[in-house]
């Protein structure tokens, strides 16, 4: 299977550790990721506010190059991207007003885009397309003993995703236990990471990163499992602001991709384990070899 | 013969759509439209049969010949046919005749099957306005028209052949420059 | 005026329906624009065509003018051409010289421009002149009707018409899927508004049933197969195999406590799982008919439903020589004559696992409505305490109103008995347990006999109801005093506040829906359903019990949500129509049927094509033959057969070539050719 990829700029910022675990736990599985050619900003947070049809402008480009590289499904990896694209693809086909903008920004750079490009997840393609039985082959150092509090957030499974229920989504439980963790009942899988608010009001956003991180502490999870950078990055890094607040409320946040590395026995230093400012210390047990 | 009026202003041209709406199931939703106070375009003029399986192919081309732009066969839906499987026999005819039509020079979009069951009055609005969008966009077929200049065609070209045959009994193999025809008295 | 021989002499009348035409359609302008179409003798506008007034009218006018045509533009042929060829015939004509127009459904109430309505009503009207002109005289056939009816569903709906027409004489099969009749009013503790107890009022009328000479009730049991039309149903049954003899039990119920398992084991579907019941057992107390039945699925002489003697048959030995076990019990079909039918399949409650955001199944203290009337219930598992899943006893409970209803992720429609039942609940939750009450709901919609007042007790009695539509039920605490409760996250819109209120236990007031076979059952009784899939009534006002199948009829939740005192309405209304129709001993037939021409040359086309086998072939004339009282008249061997060699009545080639021609031709021009057929 080839895909288009659209990394947008967390995978090549703050949420490195996203891409250099995706790229290399895609590979294993067989999947060609094509980056585009020339991608820019995907439109979200901040622009979707200001300027809705801006916004959708810049994603449609992507999309636009996405038709043009001859793929038919885009890899958006990134929630936020994710949650943008699949916008701007409904936006174009729901309100004529809002195609014909896109489509007269797009002709004065000789692009055109016909709507028909599919906007994935990896998480979706890897438990619906991949399926969890071609997972569960490739794992060969299962994740027992480690507790997992799989945690989606706002933007992955709402409200365009198809591939999940928006008020309790499933799909990463499914692939954590694939690679043989415990998944914790985590009753605020899709509540809010504090998202912007930690930059704008603080004092909320640290609230409710405490909040998340003290339930999954509470229920026994070793780590939180994520699909989106920038909950990872809130999640990860006020620990010290929440402790000075609430106490001491120490659980690392890992993306889906690094665990499935770390079940796959891809080489650690590929996995961008280390980029956290609270890694995930926890290894899976090394199988005992038999003897002959 | 009285000498024809000045005939008004011509009203802007709308296709005329004859529909051929199964008992149960599409005039009964024609009927659940009218009901619900839906409100469509009034191109299409219904004729009542008891099943899509009556449509003939001849009231289709009858209809066509006669100076429809269109024709929409209503029925029940696949398994929901009142007589079993009256749809499926017009499903099959249907899928010839649009072969027909095909050669005949006409659109497959001039001629429209679509299933729609007793409850559904909205899809009755959406199919007619929808046809009737397309049509409007296709322009007049106007087979009478076309029929009469066919007409006037060949009893043009008859003609010609007539007044050429009695002018040259033998074709010639040398080259002439074309000449202006004349028509005959 | 064109001189025609015979004369075809034309009234033609257009109705203004009120204003429901008339202000869409100029009516005066379509009668005087038909009035000079060739054949058109006189053309009239009048208020109600329908009205007695309306119809003495046509009869008048053709005694007065030879009228030998009647058209009517008015409404749908499906609403009122049975009227008017009443009228018509009262008038001295065949019936089926009349002809109608739909210019009200099909254009008065679609259309938004008065010329264009108009414009399309002249249109119209010309072809149906057309086409009158061609009308045969037609022989109407009388049918006789089979008096038996049969009534599908044993719930109160089906209990109701069953009982109303043995009553009336008529022999009833009373058919049940369950092993009991009851449905879902026999698993009810209380019932809205007056608190009698539901037991209490069904169960006489379960005994009757199962007592009355003219009802045969065969419960598990259920219709596979409907052949024929109204007044002459050949429905097949299959009866499931209980594996007792329904003749020799006599419901003593010994086998039951001799059972090779000392104690229940397995979920009791009466109990919505909540109790349990061994492999042999009766539903429930009251069940009707009175008889055990054997789960093959469990009991140990079984192994997943096939027979392996492996047990040692204590029931057997505990029924001695009553001998009503049987082991060997197969699948039967039987085969009923009927005249009419009444579905009464009722509803299915809303699967509250498409909820997932209020947590049932991931919570046990969260129940559903159904699962709380058994639970309240003094013969329910819990023999009336309020027990939960964990053992607790709740000092506070929630009830969320309209879970899947009114809500466009699951079903739009409103389930009518949720918003009472739950008040219901709440009082006898109150009464039973002494807890704090807190209904969610988004509009109380209490609109019945004494059901406002009911909703004014339980304010007083300090029941309270919170305005917002509940976002989730979480075990997620902030406080301590949240530890290890459920917490209900709603929107308060009245005091515009988000609360989080704290509680034991979650009941979901789940909405009705169709069964989930309502697809195949619509299918197998030729009726049609709405789009949320509930069965459609013929007419939402005029005609709310009928079909569009003569002599099906409907009554109770399977044509949509209602209660118990509108379902009994119903049932009783859909027994009545059944009776009118039955007791007028015979029907007429629709003479719509085909008939082979003498130019029939034998090609056979016609024969595969009959879904009814009407078609036969008479090997000695080499030419198809059809049997008029098969065919059902629709069309598919004329429309196919390649030498136009078959015609329909009432749809003859030559009326739907006029009705063509009288469509699409421009002008009004006069047609010499229009001659009568004799």
């Amino acid at each position: 299977m080839k895909f288009a990829y659209f990394p947008g700029c967390s995978l090549k910022g703050l949420g490195r550790a996203y891409e250099e675990s995706l790229l290399p736990v895609m590979r294993h599985l067989g999947l060609e990721l094509e980056e585009l050619d020339d991608w820019n900003c995907c439109g979200a947070t901040a622009y979707m506010a200001v300027d809705e049809a801006k916004a959708c402008v810049l994603a449609a480009r992507n999309l636009a190059l996405a038709e043009r590289s001859g793929r038919d499904q885009l890899l958006a990896p990134c929630a936020a991207c994710y949650l943008v694209l699949n916008k701007t693809k409904h936006y174009f086909h729901d309100y004529p007003a809002m195609k014909a903008t896109i489509d007269r920004a797009l002709a004065a750079v000789d692009l055109a885009y016909a709507g028909d490009t599919a906007v994935r997840h990896p998480l979706d393609v890897l438990v619906n397309d991949v399926g969890l039985d071609a997972i569960r082959q490739k794992v060969v150092r299962p994740l027992r003993g480690l507790k997992v509090a799989t945690y989606y957030g706002c933007q992955l499974v709402r409200p365009y995703a198809t591939f999940d229920d928006p008020y309790n989504p499933v799909t990463m439980d499914r692939l954590v236990e694939a690679l043989g963790a415990t998944v914790v009942r985590y009753p605020l899988k899709t509540k809010c990471c504090g998202g912007s608010l930690t930059g704008t009001v603080p004092e909320a956003g640290i609230r409710m990163v405490y909040i998340l991180l003290n339930e999954a502490r509470k229920r026994g999870a070793d780590c939180l499992a994520t699909v989106c950078p920038l909950c990872q990055f809130n999640l990860d890094a006020y620990h010290a602001q929440v402790r000075s607040e609430y106490g001491d409320v120490i659980v690392p946040t890992v993306y889906f991709t690094q665990l499935m590395g770390l079940a796959f026995g891809l080489p650690e230093k590929q996995l961008g384990l280390h980029r956290a400012a609270v890694p995930l210390r926890w290894r899976p047990p090394v199988p005992e070899v038999a003897h002959a | 013969m009285n000498a024809p009026a000045q005939p008004p202003a011509a009203p802007p041209w709308t296709p005329r759509i004859v529909a051929f709406f199964c008992n149960w199931c599409t005039y009964t939703a024609a009927d659940l439209a009218g009901v619900s106070r839906l409100k469509y375009a009034p191109n299409v003029r219904v004729i009542r049969l008891m099943c899509s399986g009556r449509v003939d192919p001849q009231f289709i081309l009858e209809a066509l010949r006669r100076g429809a732009d269109g024709v929409l066969i209503g029925g029940c839906h696949p398994g929901d046919c009142h007589y079993v499987e009256g749809n499926y026999k017009m499903l099959r005819r249907f899928g010839l005749l649009q072969r027909m039509l095909a050669d005949l020079g006409i659109p497959p979009a001039r001629v429209r099957l679509e299933w729609i069951s007793a409850a559904e009055g909205e899809r009755v609005k959406a199919v007619i306005n929808d046809m009737t969008r397309q049509l409007q966009a296709l322009g007049p077929l106007d087979l009478p028209g076309k029929f009469a200049d066919w007409d006037a065609e060949i009893a043009d070209l008859a003609a010609t052949l007539q007044t050429e045959s009695a002018k040259e009994p033998e074709a010639t193999h040398t080259w002439e420059p074309p000449k202006v025809l004349v028509q005959p008295q | 005026m064109v001189s025609l021989k015979p004369e075809i002499r034309i009234g033609f009348y257009v109705c203004h329906c009120g204003h429901n035409i008339a202000s869409m359609v100029d009516c005066a302008d379509v009668a005087a624009y038909v009035g000079q179409l060739p054949g058109v003798v006189l053309a009239r506008d009048y208020k109600y065509m329908c009205s007695d007034p309306g119809q003495e009218l046509i009869q008048k006018d053709i005694a007065e003018f030879g009228l030998n045509r009647v058209v009517v533009a008015s409404c749908s042929p499906l609403l009122h051409e049975h009227t008017f060829r009443a009228a018509v015939a009262a008038g001295g004509l065949n019936p089926f010289l009349f002809h109608m127009v739909n210019i009200r459904e099909h254009a008065s109430w679609v259309h938004t421009d008065r010329a264009a309505a108009t414009a399309k009503a002249k249109v119209l009207a010309r072809a149906a002149i057309r086409r009158a002109a061609l009308a045969r005289e037609l022989p109407q056939r009388q049918i006789p009707i089979n008096p038996g009816v049969l009534v599908v569903g044993g719930g109160i709906a089906g209990i109701h018409a069953a009982l109303t027409l043995a009553e009336a004489g008529k022999h009833v099969w009373l058919i049940e899927r369950e092993a009991s009749i009851g449905g879902h009013m026999a698993k009810f503790d209380k019932t809205f508004p007056t608190l009698d107890c539901a037991a209490c009022i069904l169960t006489p009328k379960m005994s009757a049933v199962g007592a009355h000479p003219n009802i045969t009730l065969w419960s598990h049991s259920d219709v596979v197969q409907v052949d024929g039309y109204v007044g002459n149903y050949t429905v097949k049954v299959r009866r499931r195999p209980r594996y007792v003899n329904e003749e020799l039990c006599t419901g003593c119920q010994e086998c039951i406590g001799n059972c090779i398992y000392k104690e229940p084991k397995f979920p009791d579907e009466f109990n919505e799982g909540l109790g349990k019941r061994k492999p042999i057992h009766i539903p429930f107390p009251q069940a009707t008919p009175q008889v055990v039945l054997i789960d093959p699925q469990v009991c140990l002489n079984f192994k997943r439903g096939v027979l392996t003697d492996r047990c040692k048959k204590t029931c057997v030995e505990a029924c001695g020589d009553r001998k009503a076990i049987d082991f060997t019990q197969k699948e039967e079909t039987k085969e009923i004559q009927v005249g009419a039918i009444i579905v009464a399949t009722g509803f299915k409650p809303f699967d509250v696992r498409r909820v997932p955001q209020y947590g049932y199944g991931t919570y046990p203290n969260v129940y559903t409505a159904l699962e709380v009337e058994r639970l309240v219930n003094a013969s329910g598992p819990t023999a009336g305490e309020i027990v939960l899943r964990d053992g607790r006893r709740p000092s506070a409970i929630a009830i969320i109103h309209c879970v899947g209803s009114r809500d466009k992720k699951t079903n739009r429609w409103c389930s009518r008995v949720c918003c009472m039942y739950s008040m219901k609940l709440a009082h006898l939750l109150k009464e039973h347990s002494g807890a704090e009450l807190y209904n969610f709901y988004i509009d109380i919609r209490a609109p019945g006999k004494g059901y406002e007042e009911f909703y004014d007790k339980l304010n007083e009695e300090g029941v309270h109801f919170i305005r917002g539509r509940v976002g989730e039920v979480t075990d997620w605490a902030m406080i301590p005093e949240e530890e290890g409760k459920l917490v209900i996250r709603v929107e308060d819109t009245l005091a515009g506040v988000v609360r989080r209120i704290p509680v034991d236990m979650v009941v979901l007031a789940t909405g009705l829906e169709p069964h989930a076979d309502a697809q195949a059952v619509r299918r197998l009784f030729n009726m049609s359903c709405g789009t949320e899939g509930f069965f459609l009534e013929r007419h939402p006002k005029l005609a709310p019990v009928s079909t569009f199948t003569d002599g099906v009829y409907i009554a109770g939740c399977c044509q949509g949500p209602r209660d118990i005192p509108d379902t009994v309405a119903q049932a009783g209304a859909a027994a009545a129509e059944a009776l009118a129709l039955i007791d007028r001993g015979h029907i007429l037939q629709e003479p719509n049927t085909a008939h082979v021409l003498a130019d029939c040359s034998g090609c056979k086309s016609c024969l595969p094509l009959c879904p009814y086998t009407a078609i036969g072939f008479d090997e000695a004339t080499h030419q198809a033959v059809i049997n008029e009282a098969l065919c059902k008249g629709c069309g598919t061997c004329v429309a196919a057969c390649p030498s136009g060699s078959i015609g329909q009545h009432l749809f003859e080639d030559d009326e739907v070539f006029s009705e063509i021609e009288g469509l699409l031709t421009a002008d009004p021009e006069p047609t010499p050719a229009l001659a009568a057929t004799p």
